[in-house]
């Protein structure tokens, strides 16, 4: 499942998609909205995506991953619209017999996506708003 | 001269002024096209990078636009 939606995700739909009776672990990761950044207090985040090509990209890296870890299943999850602090942005769950290979392989599909899928989020400020990582004068660690 | 409409995301929908644009450049690769784009909104060049995309798929600068083809500006992702 690849799904970019505008309303909150639904992390326990995304563990069960991901889920099967021959796996050993199920790996998820979530990612929250913060409450800060560079010290600054965070009212909310807009997140735009270009959804056909972000369900392909992200289709690709699920792909490679099947490649590299032996997935039995798994599911991504990605919010667009306005966030507040503490909402879930994303959701990635994978399957895999052995825990091992779940933590190497959700970690590798939230990185890469983190690097690759054309999503964008602006983060809004009390006294401003920022698209973030735009410029590299203001690139931070996300 | 080459017609070609572009859509923009991010930032670069601040700086062209809209979700999509029309922009006229005197060739037909994606390198010409980019060109064209930094000389109209030198702006874009300020940013830390500056992917175009041509049917869903990030494109070399070689690579070749036809008629019909999607084209769009992606600027440095930031999901998750």
């Amino acid at each position: 499942m690849i799904k970019i939606t505008e309303k909150p995700i639904d992390v326990q739909k995304v563990i069960d998609t991901a889920s099967s009776l021959n796996a050993g672990a199920v790996n998820v990761f979530v990612g929250t909205v913060r409450n800060n950044a560079h010290g600054k207090n965070v009212v909310w985040l807009e997140y735009e995506a270009y959804e056909t090509m972000a369900v392909g990209e992200i289709r690709k890296i699920i792909d490679d991953a099947s490649h590299r870890w032996p997935l039995l299943g798994w599911a991504v999850s990605h919010r667009i619209g306005t966030l507040k602090p503490g909402e879930v942005a994303v959701a990635v769950a994978v399957s895999t017999p052995h825990r091992k290979d779940s933590f190497e392989a959700c970690q590798y599909i939230i990185d890469t996506l983190k690097v690759k899928v054309p999503i964008w989020k602006k983060e809004v400020f009390e006294d401003g708003e920022e698209w973030i990582s735009a410029h590299p004068a203001v690139a931070v660690n996300s | 001269m080459h017609t070609f409409r572009v859509k923009a995301f991010g930032i670069t929908k601040d700086i062209l002024g809209g979700k999509e644009m029309v922009i006229e450049a005197p060739g037909v690769t994606v390198g010409d096209l980019r060109a064209a784009l930094n000389e109209k909104y030198p702006k874009l060049t300020g940013l830390r990078s500056l992917f175009i995309a041509v049917n869903n798929s990030y494109a070399d600068e070689t690579a070749v636009i036809t008629d019909g083809d999607e084209i769009a500006l992606i600027p440095p992702v930031s999901g998750g």
